[in-house]
């Protein structure tokens, strides 16, 4: 006997791996049209009342921290050898560290192979899917999530972060810049308080005021009576019949045991490593290569984005850590134009780091006069993210470890990076051109900051028109296995510029859909 | 992560202590203190190498103005660990023993700047990496040093800067409202 609302023996159910902003989205779209979802958490389930305005402790409450390995030539593995990503295990996914910046992917962006043309070294495809047939899902996306400047929902105020940063720009000459498109509250909305410019966006939002599905979507899916969310439920391995259809999933659940759920459709959301990890982890006499992998893509392709920091050091206080860790940007970069040198835009958005993270990320590994001389400005200092659009390449990969194994005994994902060329052209660009708008703004020092370890992970599971070339067709369904689906950044064929959050949610709630529509006909 | 700063806790430790005075008698460090002397009990190191470590992270990480009772919780971080682990208390003895050698018999008795060099002599090493990639957590998570470098840590207690200063920058001109919106 399980003591969940749907016995384990259930196959009528839809069983989503992970709550995150896909796998979270989807279960609440499905459990509005009344379909019953079991949703599988690795993590356990935190509140706004549990989260900690403090980085470290945070970090070791919410961060995916279990064994991983890193191989290639990203300074991350040599700094961070265990730590490739920087992501959530917690209900609620990477929803909860999320800066919130919401922007939509540009028309040509779906059209890399195209518009780029072909690039040595790089696997480049277009998407199987057009802006305008995604159009609509972005609407629905931004009104569920609130992003400001969407729906009538006034922007949010400009901290002294923005300041520096629209300042200099403005002298610079960029045009578009402003307190960004945020999925957070401007005005209490959705059930949700506003803003109240805390500065501890990324250790969990204390307010409420940002969306994370972790008291948006799940609430909204549990007030269906349709959800049986199990945290603490680790999913190990999928399982398949012998005419290769998923019959449901084995996974650790909290005390231990491994319980076999069985489900009628099961959907992938564990973020772009543990997706590819477990489709591999789930290999079979019948899919020795691991499932949906006929065409040899799964865990390859893997995208973190270009990206890096700039902190510029002024005469007068600035205080970068009061308020909306994000809602700044400048986006004139984030065009194609490869006068430049390269292919493919960046954008240019504030951020800020407490203390203690500023210490172990400025420059990991430093020690010294000049490490410590920045510190001291630390009150002194404005800072910006960059990202932009990094390059698929089939050797950046995610595999699994010959010998190292988890608290599981299952195999750990080995993540291998190398940046592309043209990455180094565009990160290079991006430094030269974030010191410009400091410098534009009186910065008596700037600062280049390596990427962190990745906070967006793509790709490792790409969606193709043809089979062969991807994982999964423009409904993350995948090519071998009709009722096994990707709902996570690891279907990205591209990265395009922008954060990818916005987008990861307009997929699901069109995969929500299609698996409804696909149910009523049976087809599935 | 605290030291003890009252002399009462000073004269209750037993075991090798490593102490001192604030050398400041005013600013952020001395309010948060209850007392000038502070103290740190030592579980498995000895005193003179928890003072060899301590001069050592000044080396790593030197803040003239910061007090030795902050690099003292790197000590205590140190110490924890090797009082857990036979391996890393070998490896702490050893380093320290180690630049004793290279020095002649005491490494703190060089003078500053002969010191540094025998510390960027071994630079990646082991030891060194022990120290360092400790010191870079230790040093700047703890009160003390947000009192120093003026970070105020958590907000959400003080209603967040909504109303506590996260737009007072007044330096530089207003951005227009087009960009930034008035705050709600
Ligand atoms: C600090 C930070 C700031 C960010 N800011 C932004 C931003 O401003 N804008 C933006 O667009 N994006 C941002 N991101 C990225 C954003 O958070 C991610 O793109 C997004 O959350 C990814 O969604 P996902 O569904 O792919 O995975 P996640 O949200 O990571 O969810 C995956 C979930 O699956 C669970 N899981 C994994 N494996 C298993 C398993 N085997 N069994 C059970 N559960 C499992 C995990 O525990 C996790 O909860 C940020 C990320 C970070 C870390
Ligand atoms: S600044 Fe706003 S969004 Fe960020 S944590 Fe605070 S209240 Fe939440």
């Amino acid at each position: 006997m399980s003591k969940h609302k749907y016995s384990y023996d259930d196959d009528s159910v839809v069983v989503i791996i992970g709550s995150g902003a896909g796998g979270g989205t989807l279960a609440n779209e499905l459990c509005q049209k009344g379909i019953p979802v079991v949703l599988l958490e690795a993590g356990k389930r935190q509140s706004i009342g549990t989260f900690i305005n403090d980085e470290w402790p945070s970090f070791h409450q919410l961060a995916w921290l279990d064994h991983r390995t890193t191989s290639g030539s990203w300074r991350i593995a040599k700094d961070f050898p265990n730590l490739p990503a920087w992501i959530c295990k917690t209900v609620g996914g990477t929803t909860v560290h999320w800066a919130g910046a919401s922007l939509r992917f540009q028309e040509h962006e779906f059209k890399a192979l195209s518009t780029y043309g072909k690039i040595d070294g790089a696997n480049l495809l277009d998407w199987p899917l057009t802006l305008a047939e995604l159009e609509p899902y972005y609407d629905r996306a931004e009104k569920k999530m609130g992003v400001t400047r969407t729906n009538d929902i006034p922007g949010l105020p400009g901290n002294n972060n923005f300041k520096v940063m629209y300042h200099g720009a403005r002298k610079l000459g960029y045009q578009d810049v402003h307190t960004g498109r945020m999925a957070i509250n401007s005005r209490p909305r959705d059930g949700r308080a506003s803003c109240l410019q805390i500065g501890f966006c990324f250790q969990g939002c204390k307010s409420g005021a940002k969306w994370s599905t972790l008291y948006t979507e799940i609430p909204q899916a549990e007030a269906t009576g349709k959800l049986d969310l199990r945290p603490e439920s680790h999913v190990a391995k999928i399982e398949h019949d012998e005419k290769g259809r998923v019959t449901g999933v084995l996974y650790f659940d909290k005390d231990g045991n491994l319980p076999r759920q069985r489900a009628r459709i099961v959907c992938v959301a564990g973020n772009s490593i543990e997706s590819p990890r477990l489709l591999l982890n789930s290999a079979s006499s019948m899919f020795p290569n691991g499932l949906a992998n006929s065409s040899g893509q799964v865990g390859r392709n893997y995208m973190r984005h270009m990206t890096g920091s700039v902190y510029a050091v002024f005469e007068k206080e600035v205080h970068m850590y009061r308020g909306t860790t994000m809602a700044g940007i400048i986006t004139d970069e984030s065009r194609h134009d490869p006068s430049r040198g390269f292919v493919g835009g960046y954008e240019m958005e504030t951020i800020s780091l407490g203390l203690p993270f500023m210490a172990a990320f400025f420059d990991p590994g430093a020690w010294g006069r000049k490490f410590t001389e920045a510190m001291e400005s630390y009150t002194r200092m404005a800072g910006m993210w960059l990202v932009g659009e990094d390059l698929p390449q089939e050797s950046n990969r995610v595999t699994l470890h010959p010998t190292e194994k988890d608290q599981y005994g299952l195999p750990v994902p080995n993540v291998h990076f190398d940046d592309h060329p043209n990455d180094i052209a565009m990160r290079e660009h991006a430094y030269k051109q974030g010191q410009a708008v400091y410098e534009a703004a009186g910065a008596i020092r700037t600062y280049r900051v390596p990427p962190y370890p990745s906070t967006h992970n793509l790709g490792t599971c790409r969606m193709s028109a043809r089979p062969e070339d991807g994982v999964c067709n423009k409904f993350g369904q995948t090519h071998d296995i009709p009722n096994l689906f990707i709902s996570d950044g690891s279907q990205f064929t591209t990265s395009a510029a922008e954060n990818p959050t916005l987008t990861i949610v307009a997929l699901a709630i069109r995969q929500a859909e299609y698996i409804a529509d696909q149910m009523n006909k049976r087809a599935i | 992560m605290s030291v003890q700063t009252s002399r009462r806790d000073f004269l209750k430790t037993s075991g090798a202590v490593l102490g001192g005075v604030l050398l400041y008698s005013s600013g952020p460090i001395a309010m948060l203190a209850p007392g000038r002397a502070w103290a740190l009990e030592l579980k498995s190191l000895t005193k003179a190498e928890g003072e060899a470590l301590l001069r050592f992270t000044r080396h790593l990480y030197p803040h003239d103005g910061l007090e030795d009772a902050v690099y003292a919780l790197v000590v205590k971080d140190l110490d924890t660990e090797a009082a857990k682990d036979k391996e890393v208390q070998a490896l702490l003895r050893k380093g320290v023993a180690e630049l004793n050698s290279k020095a002649g018999g005491n490494w703190l008795a060089l003078a500053e700047r002969e010191q540094f060099k025998l510390v960027e002599a071994i630079e990646g090493t082991p030891f060194f990496e022990k120290v360092r990639s400790t010191a870079i957590v230790s040093l700047y998570d703890n009160d003390m040093a947000y009192a120093y470098f003026g970070y105020p840590g958590a907000s959400f207690q003080h209603g967040g800067y909504l109303h506590r200063g996260f737009n007072d920058l007044d330096w530089l001109p207003e951005p227009p409202p087009e960009a930034s919106p008035p705050a709600y």
